[in-house]
């Protein structure tokens, strides 16, 4: 009995949090939809090609790939083998590289600002900045989030409760992977060229 | 320390200054009562921490109630001002202050009137017509709520502390821009929007799972009844638009706060991408409101027509239709920017359609009358009002779909006369029939019925008078939000018809007070003992009036699409005694509201651009969400044997009451 509403308030909190994440991809492509339209808009400012150091981008990109799958295995040893401290090691891995994602972001953005390259110069940089400041934000957001869902697992173990935490920072997690591939191709790839 | 907000925010005008002290002597007035009977214990316990959705709907409930006073204050000083200020004379509202009302008045009406009215009605009817004890998540409708409040406090604030937005209700840059609206009104629009939409964000999410996952055994989807679908759809239409709202207000306020560049007329900036974008979620918004009016009308119909529904089948299809339609008509909103012929009748073409769905149901509706045993009680009322004004309002809009008719009319009053047409006819009535209808399930008695219709009378031939003289004028060429109007025009006489039909509404909603309070007063005669007032066939009404915390001691098991009219005519009537399980229900919380305060101030900050303020706010929110995960003692279990007792004393209750 106790077990069934458990499943059925986890089964609940999981689903909605899927809708949850389908408005939040609606967020993402709006906020594309304007990059999309003010990319050219450089009034005589830098362009896309000006600005992106591509090794940098890519090495960015494969630390945020890796933390998705570092965060799986957490996931796996959370569902699968019930690990506590797997989980727990898996989970620190995933919040360094995660960490490490932002830091270089926060780089990125201090370089181009140093450059004379601001928000205030275009609307193609309002644009950049503001899209990828936006994941910049989820991800900051995903890492608060990962700090205390690891307090809880130490505090309570993996129960049904912390479990169904730890599916639902996944779907948020991975998502925010995928919006990256989208902002690593359409800003960064595209705007190379 | 107080960044941009210095004691000449104060208000200096005599009105804004009248309307500071009401609120302040109402305020007070309150505050003294609670201490003079001791009630402050009862409200926060029993109302602002509860997480029981009946609660939660009639707070939502009050909240639109006393906005639409704000709202229709609005109203009525814009007809005034328009019947005043011809020729030599200006009237009695210098131009900014003009504006900043019927700003007010379009965010008032749309954000803190009809959404909380229709949350307030989803919120009480929801749970109960689909056999539920609660919604999915309890403690996110409860801050959904406080979301909604505060951004109404913010609104109101900006009455006494600065100025509104005076940019219109949508607030559509580069007017809304840094550059023209250097004040703090556009920052007051924005913060109190986005802490508000972040409520109905949620709220969406919430009654979209509760549909889907939390019906009783039984009830399949095509059972569902035809509020349960229309807000199902109005849900998704939320979940779907409103990230777009908060992106497209987010990137304005970059723009304002740290001169980025979106919206601007230089530097790259596109003004016309926020038109596109708001209208993407605005348009939507339209249908969000209306379809749980739909919803509404189907229930009253059928109850009041004493027939089932005709065409049940066809009123769901012609939902999802409109559901869909409503995300590729926006471009109808702009036909003058100039997309091109092509587009322009895209967008024409698809708003027409969207009037065979409406008409599907409109059919629907009138053969369910046809040859019903029909009773005209007021919500019935509201309904046939609504069926004749909303198909006026229909037939001009289709007529504004036409781009080339739309060049002339664009912006004119009779855009204004064709949207009051749909939203009051609609969307107001809607909500009102169903206010009226499910009053009793809520509190235990019903509306007084002649004070009802007279209600009624007074808003359908007072919007007539009101607005039939605004589609004239706008067919003779007046635009909308004239402050002064040119003498030599002849527009004069029809304004004051318009305003003598504002005072006609006025009275109506005079009367609207009087009938809650004539209605409490005399409550002991309109006792609904029976659990069922309006011989209904969903299962609201086959628990008690008001239904007990948990809403059913036993979770219904449905059918059919009529499941209370089956317990009541069918042979499976069991006498049987019930058998109670333990029931888990959500213990109070003032997180909500913590979390609500928080956000309170980190828009009141980023207003006045108090940045320790905006920090402590920001930071405090994600504090609390973080305190609140580590809380996993969220519930209480309700013993069988309690319920037991409980069930006992209501049917007693009932006894005495017969």
């Amino acid at each position: 009995m106790t077990t069934d509403i458990l499943n059925t308030r986890e089964a609940k909190s999981i689903f909605g949090f899927w809708i949850y994440i389908m408005s939040d991809a609606l967020l993402f492509g709006s906020i594309f939809a304007t990059y999309a339209v003010l990319h050219n808009n450089v009034f005589g400012g830098p362009s896309a090609s000006d600005i992106f150091s591509m090794p940098f981008v890519l090495a960015e990109t494969l630390i945020l790939l890796a933390s998705s799958f570092t965060y799986g295995l957490a996931s796996l040893y959370a569902h699968h083998h019930n690990e506590k401290d797997k989980v727990v090691l898996w989970l620190v891995v995933t919040f360094l590289l995660g960490a490490t994602f932002i830091g270089m972001e926060l780089s990125e953005f201090a370089k181009l600002f140093q450059g004379g390259s601001s928000w205030q110069v275009s609307g193609f940089l309002s644009g950049f900045f503001t899209l990828v400041g936006t994941h910049g934000l989820h991800v900051t957001a995903g890492l608060i989030w990962m700090g205390s869902l690891l307090a809880q697992v130490l505090r309570h173990g993996l129960t049904v409760r912390t479990i169904g935490k730890i599916s639902n920072l996944g779907i948020f997690w991975h998502f925010l992977d995928i919006v990256w591939i989208f902002i690593f191709t359409f800003v960064y790839l595209m705007g190379a060229i | 320390m107080f960044g941009n907000l210095t004691l000449s925010a104060l208000p200096h005008e005599p009105i804004t200054v009248g309307a500071g002290i009401f609120m302040a002597v109402a305020g007070a007035t309150i505050i003294s009562l609670l201490f003079y009977f001791k009630r402050w214990k009862w409200l926060w316990t029993e109302w602002l921490t509860s997480l029981d959705h009946k609660k939660i709907g009639v707070m939502y409930i009050i909240l639109a109630l006393v906005m639409l006073l704000r709202g229709f204050s609005d109203a009525i000083m814009m007809r005034l001002q328009q019947a005043l200020s011809v020729g030599d004379a200006f009237g009695y509202l210098p131009p900014e202050h003009y504006d900043q009302i019927f700003t007010a008045h379009g965010v008032i009406m749309i954000f803190f009137v009809a959404m909380p009215l229709m949350f307030g009605l989803i919120n009480l009817a929801v749970p109960l017509q689909i056999g539920a004890r609660d919604v999915a998540f309890p403690f996110l409708n409860s801050l959904s709520l406080w979301f909604t409040v505060v951004g109404a406090v913010l609104v109101n604030l900006s009455l006494v502390l600065g100025e509104f937005a005076a940019t219109g209700w949508l607030a559509y840059p580069p007017l809304s821009g840094i550059l023209y609206s250097p004040g703090v009104g556009v920052d007051y629009y924005i913060w109190a929007l986005q802490i508000a939409g972040a409520g109905s964000l949620l709220s969406g999410i919430n009654f979209f799972v509760t549909i889907l996952m939390m019906r009783c055994p039984g009830m399949t989807l095509m059972r569902m009844p035809v509020f349960v679908w229309t807000v199902f759809a109005s849900m998704t239409l939320v979940i779907i638009s409103f990230p777009i709202l908060t992106a497209t207000l987010g990137m304005l306020s970059l723009d304002r706060l740290l001169g980025m560049h979106f919206f601007t007329s230089d530097f790259g900036g596109n003004a016309m991408m926020y038109v596109n974008l708001i209208w993407a979620w605005g348009h939507p918004e339209v249908y969000i409101l209306v379809l749980p009016a739909f919803g509404i009308f189907s229930e009253v119909v059928s109850a009041f027509s004493h027939k089932k529904l005709f065409g049940y089948t066809t009123m769901i299809w012609a939902t999802i239709a409109i559901t869909f339609l409503s995300f590729v008509v926006w471009v109808h909103h702009f036909f003058t920017m100039g997309a091109g012929a092509n587009v322009n009748a895209f967008f024409g073409i698809m708003t027409m359609i969207i009037a065979i769905p409406t008409g599907v149901k409109v059919f629907n509706w009138l053969f369910t009358m046809f040859r019903g045993r029909i009773v005209f009680a007021s919500p019935m009322l509201w309904t046939i009002g609504f069926i004749f004004t909303f198909t006026i309002g229909g037939m001009s809009g289709v007529l504004l779909a036409v781009p080339g008719a739309d060049f002339q009319l664009h912006n004119s009053l009779f855009l204004i006369a064709h949207f009051h047409n749909v939203i009051i006819g609609g969307v107001v009535f809607g909500y009102f029939a169903g206010l009226t209808y499910w009053f009793p399930k809520i509190f235990g008695f019903k509306l007084n019925e002649r004070l009802g219709k007279a209600v009624f009378w007074h808003w359908i031939v007072g919007f007539f008078v009101a607005f039939v003289p605004l589609y004239i004028l706008g067919l003779m060429g007046m635009t909308r939000r004239l402050s002064h109007i040119d003498g030599s025009l002849g527009w004069q006489t029809l304004l004051y018809v318009a305003g003598i039909g504002v005072v006609i509404i006025g009275i109506g909603v005079a009367l609207q007070i009087l009938q809650l309070i004539i209605s409490i007063r005399d409550r002991r005669s309109n006792m609904d003992t029976t659990g069922d007032p309006w011989d209904g066939r969903t299962l609201e009404w086959s628990t008690s009036s008001p239904p007990p915390f948990y809403n059913f001691a036993v979770i219904p098991t449905v059918h059919g699409r009529h499941p209370f009219w089956d317990m009541k005519h069918g042979d499976s009537a069991k006498a049987e005694t019930p058998h109670y399980e333990d029931i888990h229900m959500p213990k109070n919380t003032a997180m909500g509201l913590y979390i609500a305060l928080s956000a309170f101030l980190f828009g009141f900050g980023l207003v006045w651009h108090i940045w320790w303020l905006a920090i402590a706010g920001a930071v405090s929110v994600v504090s609390l969400v973080i305190i609140r995960s580590f809380n996993y003692d969220t519930e209480y279990v309700v013993g069988a044997d309690e319920i037991a007792k409980i069930e006992v004393k209501t049917a007693q209750r009932k006894l005495q009451l017969l």
